[in-house]
């Protein structure tokens, strides 16, 4: 019994991270149909922020906070600027879009390594994330509990800001229909950055979330990358409901999977359910109704 | 689109006959007398990789079907032949199993494994194998009308998934992969004689592959797959299955994949996760961008010249290829969509614009439509445009 309540917490762990990895991609992905793989190293660069954010402070639990607010700005300025500089030019063309971002990312990768070099980077956990809490007979670490939080505290965030303030409307506009909601007066310009900077910046606060659990490497976005492509497929185009549930039902698979088998046979199982998944829903879990024939 | 297959008829055959005997010489009488036996063996690599070009080419220039995953093909080709040419030194050498398992305490050959000792197997098997798990994969997902980004990803998870279970199986090597060959299939391997006649092969597969997409290009299903690309549903309401026509597509690139691997691991003498996951798999996309994903030998050049840039540069100045990869796919991709191959039209285009006043029908505006194949209502000009 201990043991299904472990994997239980396993699974909501892995789920709650690849959720937050998953929110911005899926946000942005909705809001333009685009697939940003430069994602994974703006989870990265969250990971690095808090490297750095930590040289400067000296306790570990302020930086964490100080970092998890720098290392959204960052993750949100890159976003801004690469939809700025690249993404903007080519809406039309989603699979090059895809490629683009792709080279963006190898770019900020080997960026990386030149910074702060190829070893893997550790960053201090504050004092009071140390040890663990017993749920029903199952040692869960305290890091992992402040993760599920946090995710949860960004997608109730998240989830407010889309539905109750302006931009929040603006954005959900422009994703069902975006020349009805420019010819409402909607900039879609503004909207299509502010969203790259909100998406992005939630990649940053994985990213920072993400050195609790493992240590830095600029090879780190790229492991999570996949798992959160996965989940934005299933969860459907740019629903905070189907990315929850599809992160949860990714974690809690991959854990069960993982338990009986090995972590290698777990992964090509999980790719096999989503594919007999697809046969069933081919657009995912939920979609955005819209009035375009796309 | 009609110019481009009237472009395509254009050429008389008499024309492709004399392109594939200046090919021919080249890699059969100049390349071996020029190079060294080590370059020699590095251009049979860089052939491997544009061979698998040639495919990505049909199915992503030609169908639209962007995909991310041609390194699980190459994998099983190659993984294929690794098991077998170990077998094969096991056998000569009266050992029950690989030296690699001695090593790691496994005294009994797995099943999975004996298949594969005998040659016509394993050859079947890389013939066959990456097809059909093609096949399924492209059935699974075409006949749903799972497409664009959605097939992108899920090729590309694929790769990851096929790459991480190598990775897990001590049984097939785990992270080191495969290596130490001693012969291909009964000749020695440490015989330069030999590894010239493996770039012979090499080479004779290229021809023969870039024969095929030619054949096919031309033909009628060539130019369905090209409606397919640009007016999907259109197709679909003539009466045809857009499915079919991309699974075979798709299926072809995925065989030309699977025998470009099963001559990459003799060639390089190894074959590990490294070589087939993620990275590599998109890495082999970058060649057919630069050398012209809509044309026949575009890909080919594009994947051997960077394979070449790669290993030149690579040399020099370690870390900068990754730098100079990063930005040539952000140019390329984005930018000049038609690749080197386009480069030419387009300017020739723009000059017969200028001083004949003929229509956008120049030879550029194909290029550059179907560089772009997710939106299909917009016009040529549009595009042109946009670019």
């Amino acid at each position: 019994m201990d043991v299904l309540i472990g994997q239980l917490f396993t699974g909501l762990s892995l789920g709650s991270i690849l959720l937050l990895a998953a929110l911005g991609l899926s946000l942005t992905f909705g809001q333009m149909g685009v697939i940003n793989m430069a994602h994974g190293e703006f989870i990265m660069a969250g990971c690095y922020t808090t490297y750095v954010v930590q040289k400067v402070f000296s306790s570990a639990g302020v930086s964490l906070m100080v970092s998890l607010l720098i290392g959204f700005l960052v993750g949100g300025l890159l976003g801004a600027a690469l939809e700025m500089g690249l993404i903007r030019w080519m809406y039309d063309r989603p699979l090059d879009t895809l490629l683009v971002t792709f080279g963006v990312g190898l770019v900020l990768q080997q960026l990386a390594r030149d910074i702060f070099g190829a070893p893997a980077k550790n960053v201090l956990v504050p004092e009071w994330l140390g040890g663990g809490i017993t749920i029903m007979g199952a040692v869960v670490p305290k890091t992992r509990i402040f993760i599920l939080v946090l995710a949860v505290v960004a997608v109730t965030t998240l989830a407010t800001v889309l539905k109750a303030t302006p931009l929040g409307r603006r954005i959900r506009a422009v994703v069902q229909n975006r020349g009805l909601a420019e010819t409402s007066g909607v900039s879609s310009r503004v909207t299509d950055i502010s969203t790259f900077f909100i998406g992005s910046g939630l990649a940053g606060v994985a990213g920072v979330a993400l050195t609790l659990i493992g240590s830095t490497s600029p090879t780190i976005g790229q492991s999570y990358l996949i798992d959160a492509f996965l989940v934005v497929v299933i969860g459907g185009l740019g629903q905070i409901k189907g990315t929850v549930i599809a992160a949860f039902a990714l974690g809690l698979l991959n854990s069960y999977i993982e338990y009986s088998t090995t972590a290698s046979i777990a992964k090509v199982i999980v790719f096999v359910i989503i594919v007999i998944f697809l046969q069933v829903r081919p657009q995912g879990l939920f979609t955005v109704r819209t009035r375009s024939l796309a | 689109m009609t110019t481009l297959v009237q472009r395509w008829r254009a050429h008389s055959s008499l024309t492709t006959l004399g392109g594939f005997a200046v090919a021919a010489i080249l890699l059969f009488a100049v390349a071996p007398a020029m190079l060294s036996d080590f370059r020699l063996n590095l251009l049979a690599k860089f052939l491997c990789f544009a061979i698998v070009a040639a495919g990505i080419g049909l199915a992503w220039g030609r169908g639209g079907m962007l995909t991310l995953g041609q390194g699980v093909f190459f994998g099983i080709g190659a993984y294929i032949m690794a098991m077998h040419l170990q077998m094969a030194d096991a056998a000569r050498l009266h050992n029950d199993v690989p030296e690699f398992m001695e090593i790691a305490g496994i005294r009994e050959l797995p099943s999975f494994w004996q298949p594969f000792a005998s040659g016509p197997v394993a050859l079947i098997g890389i013939l066959v194998l990456p097809a059909l798990v093609a096949a399924a994969l492209g059935y699974g997902v075409f006949k749903r009308r799972v497409k664009g980004t959605y097939f992108a990803i899920l090729s590309q998870a694929l790769a990851a998934a096929l790459a991480i279970l190598l990775t897990g199986q001590q049984k097939i090597g785990g992270f080191t992969g495969l290596s130490d060959f001693r012969a291909f299939f009964g000749f020695k391997l440490s015989d330069p004689t030999n590894r010239q006649m493996l770039f012979f092969i090499a080479a004779g597969t290229l021809l023969v592959v870039v024969a095929l997409v030619r054949q096919l290009m031309r033909s009628r299903y060539g130019e369905l797959l090209v409606a397919v690309r640009d007016q999907e549903e259109r197709v679909r309401f003539l009466g045809y299955d857009p499915a079919n026509v991309k699974i075979v597509a798709y299926v072809v690139a995925a065989f030309f994949a699977g025998i470009a691997g099963a001559l990459f691991t003799p060639i390089v003498g190894i074959i590990s996760p490294a070589d087939i996951g993620v990275v590599p798999s998109i890495a082999f996309i970058i060649g057919v961008a630069i050398g012209g994903r809509t044309t026949l030998l575009g890909p080919v050049l594009g994947a051997i010249g960077v394979a070449w840039a790669q290993t030149a540069l690579s040399e020099e100045f370690p870390s900068s290829w990754t730098y100079l990869q990063g930005v040539l796919f952000i140019v390329v991709v984005g930018f000049i969509p038609a690749g080197l191959a386009g480069v030419w039209p387009m300017l020739k285009g723009a000059l017969d614009s200028r001083f004949r006043r003929t229509a956008p029908t120049s030879p550029a505006a194909p290029a550059l439509v179907a560089a772009s194949t997710e939106l299909p209502t917009s016009t040529t000009q549009e595009k042109v445009k946009s670019c």
